[in-house]
C-alpha cells in the first residue's frame, strides 16, 4: 500500500472513532445542547474554512465573498425543502450545484483582477447577492425565511464535512491542484509553462463556492431559518480570518482555525458586551505576533514538531 | 416630464451633499492605499469616531460648529497616528494579507469598544445651527446640504495645497511613488506615513461630523457602509489618485441618490457595489488611473 492511502485510512479510521465519541457523548447527554449547537457550528465553520483555503491558500485568489455564496445554498436549500417539499439530500446536492453555478458565472469574469481589486470585487459581489436576497419575496425579503425543518444532523454533517476535506486533499494533490499550487506561486511563471491559468481559477473558484452552498445548506437546515443579516461581508470576515489564523494554504491550519475561533466565540458568548472587543484584540495579536497564521503553510504533522524551528522559518519566509 | 426633471434635480442636490461626505472618507484611503498599499478597513470606523468627537465637543464641551469640527478632527487625527503606530507599523514587512486581517481587526476594535463604551443606542447630534430652507423654484435644499458642501470644498482644496505644495506633501508623493528612493533621498517614511494617517483620519473625522449634522444622528456601527462605499469610490476614481478620489465620491453619491430615488433605496448599497464591479471590470486603473503594464 502507497504512503498516501496508507494515510487516508489512518485518517478514516480516526474520524470514525472522533466521531463515534462525539456522537456517543451527545446521545448520552453529557454533551449538552449548547455544546451540541457549537459542534455543528464547528463542522459548518470547517466546511467553510477549507473552502475557502482552496480558492485563498491553494489559488492565492484572494475571495472575501464568501458569505454571498453560503446564501445562495442556504436560500436554495429551504427553498426545495421548504416550498418544494423534497427530500434535503436532494436539497444538499442542488444548493451545492446552484452556490457552484454562481460562483462559475462570477468568478469567469472577475478573476481577470488580482490581489486587492479581487478582493473588494468579491466582497461587493458577496454584498450584492445578499441585497438581491433581501429584494425578494418569495424567499421573505427582510425577515427571512421560516420554518425550516431540523434536518441537520451531527451526524450528516460530519461525514459532509470528512468528504468534503477528503475531496479538497486529494484536488490539492491531484495534477489540478499542483496547477492551482503554481498559479500561487508565479501566476505569469505558470502561464508561460503553459497552465491555462483562466481555467485552473475558476475551478478552484467554482469549487470553492459550491462547498460554501453545502455549509449554507447544512447551516440553514439546523437553525429554522435562513436570514440576510447571517450573510453580511461581517461573516465572509470570520471565515477568511479563520483560515489566515490557521494558516494560509494548510488544510489542518484552516481545520484548526475554524475550531479554535468557534470555541472562542462560545466561550465568551456569557459576555456578549465584550465578546467582540476580545474576539478583535486576539486577532490583531496574533496577526502581530505570527503573520503567517499558526501553522503557515505547512500541514500539521510529526515533522513539525520535530523540526519546529526550522520549519517555522520556512513558512514565514515563503510568503 | 416636468416631475421627472424636477425629481432629478432634488436627486442631484442630495446626491452631491451625500457625495461630498463619501469623498471625504475617501480622500483617506485613497492616500493611505497610496502609501502603504493598505485597504485600511478601520477608516470608516474612524469617520464614526470623529462623529463622537463632533457629538462631545458640542454636547458637553458646548463648542460650536466650526471649534467642534476641528476639535474632532484633531482628536482623530492622533487615533490615526496611535492605529498606524500600534497596529500597522510592526506590520510593514509582513505578507499583505496578515496586514488587511490586522486591519478588519482594528476596525472590529474600534466599533465593538465604541458599542461597550457609549452603548450601541444610537444619538441624537445637537442642531449646531438653525436649518434654513432654501427654495429654488420646486428644489429645495437646506442649510446642513449646503454647509456640507462648502465645508468639504474648503477641505479638499486645503487637502490639495498641502500635497502639492508644501515640504510635507512633495515627500508624500515621494513615497507614494517609490518608497525605498525617497528612503535612500533622506526622507523619514514613518513619519510621511504617520501624516498621512493624520491627514486622512482629519478628514474622515470631518466626514462624520458633518454627517452627524445631516442626519442628526450618530451610533457605533455607521462607519461599516460607508467605510466600504467610500473605498468604492477612491477605486472608482483611480486608487492613490486625490482628484480621482473626490471625483468618486460625488460620482457614487449622486448615482446612489438617483437610484434611491428612482427605483427603491433597498437597492441603494447594490448600486454601489454593481458600479464598483463594472468599472473594476472595464477600467480597474479607475477613471483618472493610466494603465500601468505588468513586468516580470
Amino acid at each position: 500500500m502507497n504512503p498516501i492511502r496508507k494515510f487516508d485510512l489512518k485518517a478514516l479510521v480516526a474520524s470514525v472513532i472522533i466521531f463515534a465519541v462525539v456522537q456517543g457523548l451527545i446521545l448520552a447527554e453529557v454533551i449538552g445542547p449548547f455544546w451540541e449547537l457549537n459542534i455543528i457550528l464547528i463542522c459548518i465553520n470547517i466546511i467553510l474554512a477549507v473552502s475557502l483555503n482552496l480558492i485563498n491558500g491553494y489559488t492565492g485568489q484572494f475571495s472575501i465573498g464568501h458569505a454571498g455564496f453560503m446564501a445562495v445554498g442556504a436560500y436554495t436549500g429551504a427553498i426545495i425543502t421548504v416550498k418544494l417539499g423534497l427530500p434535503f439530500e436532494l436539497a444538499l446536492v442542488v444548493a451545492t450545484v446552484c452556490a457552484g453555478f454562481l460562483g462559475f458565472l462570477i468568478g469567469l469574469p472577475t478573476l481577470r483582477l488580482d490581489g486587492d481589486y479581487l478582493a473588494i470585487a468579491t466582497l461587493g459581489l458577496g454584498e450584492i447577492i445578499r441585497i438581491c436576497i433581501l429584494n425578494i419575496d418569495y424567499v421573505g425579503g427582510a425577515s427571512g425565511l421560516m420554518g425550516i425543518p431540523r434536518l441537520t444532523t451531527f451526524a450528516y454533517i460530519f461525514w459532509i464535512m470528512i468528504a468534503i476535506i477528503f475531496f479538497i486533499k486529494n484536488f490539492k494533490n491531484s495534477a489540478l491542484g499542483r496547477c492551482c499550487l503554481a498559479i500561487r506561486e508565479n501566476e505569469i511563471a505558470a502561464d508561460t509553462m503553459g497552465i491555462n491559468t483562466t481555467k485552473y481559477k475558476v475551478m478552484a473558484f467554482t469549487l470553492g463556492a459550491s462547498f460554501a452552498g453545502t455549509a449554507g445548506c447544512l447551516f440553514s437546515h439546523y437553525f429554522f431559518l435562513a436570514h440576510p443579516a447571517s450573510f453580511t461581508f461581517m461573516r465572509s470576515f470570520d471565515i477568511l480570518t479563520m483560515v489566515v489564523l490557521g494558516g494560509l494554504g494548510s488544510m489542518t491550519g484552516a481545520i484548526t482555525g475554524a475550531t479554535l475561533l468557534t470555541f472562542i466565540s462560545a466561550y465568551l458568548s456569557d459576555y456578549p458586551e465584550w465578546r467582540m472587543v476580545i474576539y478583535s484584540v486576539t486577532m490583531i495579536v496574533l496577526m502581530l505576533h505570527r503573520p503567517q497564521g499558526l501553522f503557515g503553510s505547512e500541514e500539521l504533522s510529526r515533522k513539525m514538531f520535530k523540526f519546529g524551528g526550522k520549519n517555522n522559518g520556512r513558512a514565514a519566509e515563503g510568503r | 416630464m416636468e416631475s421627472f426633471m424636477h425629481q432629478f434635480f432634488q436627486q442631484l442636490i442630495n446626491g452631491v451633499s451625500l457625495g461630498s461626505i463619501y469623498a471625504l472618507i475617501a480622500l483617506g484611503y485613497t492616500m493611505i492605499y497610496g502609501i502603504i498599499k493598505l485597504i485600511n478597513f478601520a477608516h470608516g470606523d474612524i469617520y464614526m469616531l470623529g462623529a463622537y468627537f463632533g457629538f462631545y465637543a458640542t454636547t458637553t464641551l458646548g463648542l460650536p460648529f466650526i471649534p467642534a469640527i476641528i476639535f474632532s478632527m484633531a482628536c482623530a487625527a492622533i487615533a490615526g497616528i496611535i492605529i498606524e503606530r500600534i497596529a500597522y507599523r510592526p506590520m510593514r514587512n509582513a505578507p499583505r494579507i496578515a496586514i488587511l486581517i490586522t486591519a478588519i481587526g482594528v476596525s472590529f476594535f474600534l466599533e465593538y469598544g465604541m458599542i461597550l463604551l457609549v452603548s450601541p443606542q444610537p444619538r441624537t447630534f445637537p442642531a449646531v445651527f438653525s436649518a434654513t430652507v432654501y427654495n429654488m423654484g420646486p428644489l429645495v435644499a437646506n442649510s446642513q446640504q449646503l454647509v456640507i458642501l462648502l465645508s468639504s470644498i474648503i477641505l479638499m482644496a486645503v487637502l490639495t495645497y498641502i500635497v502639492n505644495k508644501t515640504k510635507a506633501g512633495k515627500a508624500m508623493r515621494a513615497v507614494s511613488f517609490d518608497a525605498d528612493a525617497a528612503r535612500l533621498m533622506g526622507i523619514n517614511i514613518d513619519r510621511v506615513i504617520s501624516t498621512t494617517f493624520a491627514l486622512g483620519s482629519a478628514l474622515a473625522a470631518a466626514g462624520g461630523v458633518l454627517v452627524g449634522v445631516y442626519y442628526n444622528s450618530i451610533d457605533p456601527l455607521m462607519g461599516m457602509m460607508p467605510g466600504l462605499k467610500a473605498f468604492v469610490a477612491a477605486v472608482l476614481g483611480g486608487i492613490g489618485i486625490i482628484p480621482g478620489a473626490m471625483i468618486g465620491g460625488i460620482i457614487l453619491g449622486v448615482v446612489e441618490a438617483m437610484v434611491s430615488g428612482f427605483l427603491s433605496s433597498t437597492f441603494r448599497d447594490a448600486a454601489a457595489f454593481g458600479i464598483l464591479i463594472l468599472i473594476l471590470l472595464y477600467k480597474p486603473s479607475g477613471l483618472l488611473g493610466k494603465n500601468v503594464r505588468e513586468k516580470v
